[in-house]
């Protein structure tokens, strides 16, 4: 954190000396507060966008993990084709494919928004399946068995016992995934969604300063990632809590 | 279903278990009637947890046929869930949710297998807690207790799915020596209440204060079953003797 201040006010001095020029983002200036404001509308979309996501990605993760967990060839096969193919698509070739081809396939039409969402869940999916599918294997055998003597059902013993453990361990895994979502999010600027990257790349176009105008955006990148981080960790010191 | 009291509750019949091509259970032939206490002892690897484990269907037996309370152990999944709420086990590691305080670990079973109440579950906790005597720690987490604590919330953890049969697994294998006494006093009362167990251990002193029937087991096979006042004495069997000596002066 203290490293990141010194690195910003690092940035700004720069600014006031070389050949910066600050005064496309200066908030004193009219114009500058304008830019600026248009630069950060741009967050509601990458926050909807990744949360939306991560979300959809969590819980179609989970469904793919459990059918790997069985003993049943068959179930497993279906987790392992689903995981290679998937995780072999390049995202932004996944935003196209979704935003491009999909409506065409399933002949539905589709938002810029929603392309977006499904493109990025199903490629995080995947991850998140191997995430669920390592956590749950982490838990001991003991504590199915034990399940199993108080009649407990699949879905119960998955419930109460397994993942609420399974869970607290990967949370620093799926905390990474959120971070990585957001940060994938910028790749759907590509089919025009009005996020973060997208705002920054138009204002690009009208004002011709790239460097301060990226610069931005990295820094508003670089503390929605450090907010995140210090909540996962919040999060994460809470459910330990109880443990001490 | 009332039981006819000489009618066993548990019948093994010509049992065989494998994994893979190792024969962990050949012909195993055993029975148990309401209320008898069986002690199953033998050296490692000899298939005493196999055994029970198949009682309550946490391994699957390939030959023979295992009856329980009437029921045989490859009918149908709804008879097979039956019985699984008449066996309570009872495992070497405790096997307890860490997750959950004691009380949570009493009453998930009862409240989502057997459909109680919260305020019934909790009540049933409570008598069983006070039954194994550590009714003050009901709201702990396991790692706050001692192994013998965690052995005897496990043991209540069972005792409130209010089964007919009780399991042990080397209960006593995984605690510090000054712990076992409390666990095995609280064996010791359940067996004199008149439940029905079986219990893999090799604490002989509580085998012949409370063992009805005593098996040996090795290689898979019950070599030695009698009254402990034979068994303890004159085994049969040479190999029975061998172990007997080894635990016995050890
Ligand atoms: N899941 C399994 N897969 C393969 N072999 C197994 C499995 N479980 C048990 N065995 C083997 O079956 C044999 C009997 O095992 P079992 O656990 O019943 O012995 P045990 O008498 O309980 O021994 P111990 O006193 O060490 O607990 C052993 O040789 C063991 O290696
Ligand atoms: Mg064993």
């Amino acid at each position: 954190m203290k490293l990141f201040l010194l690195m910003m006010t690092a940035l700004l001095l720069g600014g006031c000396s070389g050949d910066w020029g600050w005064y496309v983002v200066n908030p004193a200036t009219k114009s500058g507060m304008n830019n600026l404001s248009f630069l950060l509308s741009g967050l509601y979309y990458t926050i909807l966008l990744s949360v939306t996501a991560i979300i959809i990605s969590v819980v179609v993760g989970l469904l793919v993990a459990l059918p790997g967990l069985s003993k049943n060839p068959f179930l497993r096969g279906i987790n392992r084709v689903y995981v290679e193919i998937v995780r072999a698509v390049p995202i932004l070739v996944m935003i196209l494919w979704v935003y491009y081809g999909l409506p065409q396939v399933a002949d539905i039409s589709i938002t810029v928004f929603w392309a977006g969402v499904i493109a990025l869940a199903l490629s995080d999916s995947a991850f998140e399946a191997e995430i669920f599918r390592a956590g749950i294997q982490s838990i001991d055998k003991g504590q199915y068995e034990a399940s199993h003597s108080i009649s407990l059902s699949y879905t119960d013993t998955m419930r109460f016992v397994i993942l609420p453990q399974a869970i607290k361990r990967i949370l620093p895994a799926l905390g990474n995934q959120l971070v990585y979502m957001l940060k994938m999010s910028s790749l759907v600027s590509v089919i025009g969604m009005q996020e973060l990257t997208r705002k920054a790349n138009e204002l690009v176009v009208t004002e011709y300063r790239p460097l301060e105008i990226y610069t931005i955006l990295v820094l508003e990148y670089l503390v929605l990632i450090l907010i995140v981080s210090a909540g996962v960790r919040w999060l994460e010191r809470r459910m330990n809590a109880d443990e001490k | 279903m009332p039981v006819d009291p000489q009618s066993p509750l548990i019948s093994i019949r010509d049992v065989s278990k494998f994994f893979d091509d190792f024969q962990a259970l050949k012909d195993v032939d055993l029975e148990v009637k309401p209320g008898e206490k069986v002690v199953v002892c033998g050296p490692s690897g000899s298939g005493k947890s196999t055994l029970i484990r198949c009682i309550n269907q946490l391994e699957k037996h390939e030959k023979g046929s295992i009856i329980v309370d009437g029921i045989e152990l490859t009918s149908s999944k709804a008879s097979l869930n039956a019985i699984r709420s008449k066996v309570g086990m009872v495992f070497q590691q405790f096997n307890l949710f860490p997750h959950l305080t004691v009380m949570d670990n009493l009453t998930l079973g009862p409240i989502r297998s057997k459909g109680l109440s919260k305020q019934q579950a909790d009540d049933m906790a409570m008598k069983y807690l006070e039954r194994v005597r550590i009714p003050e720690q009901a709201n702990k987490y396991p790692r706050q207790l001692s192994g013998g604590q965690q052995q005897r919330v496990a043991i209540a953890r069972s005792l409130c799915m209010e089964p007919e049969i009780m399991l042990f697994d080397e209960p006593t294998s995984a605690l510090d020596p000054e712990m076992i006494n409390e666990v095995l006093e609280v064996m010791t009362e359940l067996a004199e209440s008149g439940m029905t167990m079986i219990c893999v251990t090799h604490e002989m002193g509580f085998a012949r204060k409370v063992a009805d029937k005593m098996v040996f087991m090795d290689h898979g096979e019950i070599v030695e079953m009698s009254e402990p006042g034979k068994f303890f004495t004159e085994p049969d069997s040479q190999r029975c003797q061998d172990f007997l000596q080894q635990i016995l002066h050890h």
